[in-house]
């Protein structure tokens, strides 16, 4: 097979979640909030699922800490570029205002631990993209 | 416990016949509305019907409608429905298929579902190309099919409670052990012991290869009739006395749940228990959906037959192979009958009515049947269907 460099899988955007992406780039992490409820939502929607208003959502930053609730090492992975890269860490983070996020987590593969402390850490994939993930706290 | 409506679906219908496809890595020139066809011939027959009898379809086949199929196969349907709930869709159709007999809105409904080399689940639509799995997933790397999901669940699982690899592993043990008492099975002639499934190597930490289940191609049929309406059948019927679907937690669900080690098995059970007026001690046989050691435990317990957090020492205490008290997937299971994508679910119901019927053959449970649970999970621990199934109707 002839070498070929590959690239990173992106995320993509819409309308709706472009104030997201344009914090990441920011590295800021926001999340929607729904003034009826008091609540925190992951991910984002153009409807809160607790009181199903359609307007009286906003943006809030949070503050990037939690804890890795779960996780799993993956060591035969689908993608090609990240088939390159096995094993690695992959989990869910709740962070310490509540919603749960899907991220990488940059640790050794032996560090990783149910509940340990993380923080959020924004990795710039190129111009267009950049994503957060989650490492140990420090 | 949930209240469920007086207006029930216990009784209303029976399975009068079957057929399944004997799952295989490869099929080569099988296409998926050929396997669904070979299904609906042989399904119809052993059911004792004709195809003009037929006047209800449900189909879940790859890139494939049920509207287009029944063309392909020279049906004309009064009522027809695609069903698709993932991995559930098996158990699902049943429940719609029932509803469907019960209201008069068709008489005697085939329901088919299977998979092809094209893919196994759903009706072959790609993802949306602005949707969650693309927007906060796939940069993360997440590792094909489901393994990283139900890794994550188990990871999860041993930090709440104890479970320790041996026990986590004993009902793939038990289900190889049913597997070599079916010819049809992916591993018949393969035994394994627990040494062997956790020496097969790490996929996703902390599952290993032989706790997940092998793709595989293939598919099963029933029939489903009104329950007096079934003296067309050389088979006795079976019939369903209660059912229960369930979805809480959306697609990838487990990031989002309360408690991803507690599935929604909760709540559909619970309803299908309560509409049959039966317990899960009552059951004699148990066809549990085991994409992955872990699922079939969390499933285990939360439809009631373990304590939370025991359900791996449960089978690791207990023969559940088709000789002992409760059997559990006597057909090997999907980790060792093979998964023919969401046709892996409808192989526990198949395998239910089969051994209701008496026909496991070599793999016969040595006990009287007379009430059968069935539950297909899909997504994730995200959307379950929970069947009783029983010999008769008091």
């Amino acid at each position: 097979m002839a070498e070929q460099e590959l690239k990173r899988p992106v995320p993509s955007s819409n309308a709706l979640t472009e104030p997201f992406w344009e914090a990441t780039k920011q590295h800021k992490l926001v999340v929607q909030y729904c003034e009826g409820c008091d609540q925190l939502v992951w991910y984002p929607r153009e409807i809160c699922p607790g009181c199903w208003t359609m307007e009286g959502i906003e943006w809030r930053e949070v503050s990037g800490k939690g804890r890795l609730h779960t996780f799993t090492v993956i060591r035969q992975a689908a993608d090609l570029w990240f088939q390159q890269r096995v094993p690695y860490v992959y989990g869910v983070v709740e962070l310490d205002e509540g919603p749960r996020m899907i991220s990488g987590i940059q640790c050794e593969v032996e560090d990783a631990v149910c509940d340990m402390p993380v923080e959020a850490v924004f990795e710039d994939l190129d111009d267009d993209w950049t994503i957060v993930q989650f490492k140990p706290a420090s | 416990m949930e209240r469920v409506s007086d207006r029930s679906i216990r009784g209303a219908a029976a399975i009068t016949g079957f057929a399944e496809i004997k799952p295989e890595r490869r099929k080569p020139g099988r296409t998926a509305v050929g396997l669904a066809a070979e299904l609906a011939k042989n399904c119809v027959e052993d059911a004792g019907l004709t195809k003009d009898q037929v006047n209800g379809l449900i189909t879940h086949i790859p890139y494939s409608h049920n509207i287009e199929f029944a063309e392909y196969l020279g049906l004309k349907p009064v009522w027809s429905h695609s069903v698709d709930q993932m991995g559930g869709s098996g158990a699902t159709s049943l429940t719609v298929a029932a509803a469907a007999v019960a209201t008069g809105l068709a008489d005697n409904v085939l329901v088919i579902v299977c998979s092809s080399q094209w893919g196994g689940f759903g009706g072959g639509t790609e993802p949306s190309p602005d949707g969650h799995g693309a927007q906060y997933v796939r940069a993360h790397g997440p590792g094909p099919g489901a393994n990283y999901e139900y890794a994550q669940i188990a990871m999860r699982y041993q930090h709440l409670y104890n479970l320790s690899d041996e026990d986590r592993v004993a009902i793939a043990v038990q289900q190889r052990e049913n597997a070599q008492a079916n010819p049809d099975a992916v591993f018949y002639g393969q035994p394994a012991t627990a040494d062997d499934i956790l020496n097969s190597r790490m996929v996703a930490d902390p599952l290993r290869l032989l706790e997940c289940v092998m793709p595989c191609i293939g598919g099963a049929a029933v029939i489903v009739s009104a329950a007096d309406e079934t003296d067309y059948s050389p088979n006795p019927p079976v019939y369903l006395l209660g059912a229960g679907c369930a979805t809480d937690r959306g697609v990838p669900g487990l990031s989002y749940a309360p408690d991803m080690t507690i599935s929604p098995v909760k709540v559909s059970a619970e309803r299908a228990f309560a509409t049959a007026g039966l317990t899960p001690q009552d059951m004699d046989i148990a066809q549990i959906y085991d994409c992955y050691t872990i699922a079939i435990i969390c499933e285990f317990e939360d439809a009631g037959f373990a304590p939370k957090g025991e359900g791996g020492q449960w089978f690791a205490s207990h023969d559940v192979t088709y000789k002992g008290e409760l059997p559990v997937n006597t057909h090997g299971g999907q980790l060792s009958f093979g998964q023919a994508g969401s046709g892996g679910g409808m192989s526990h119901v198949v395998e239910g009515v089969r051994q209701m019927m008496g026909r496991g053959e070599a793999r016969q449970a040595h006990k009287d049947l007379n009430y059968a649970f069935i539950n297909n999970n899909g997504g994730g621990l995200s959307v379950e269907a929970s069947l009783v199934l029983g010999k008769g109707v008091d």
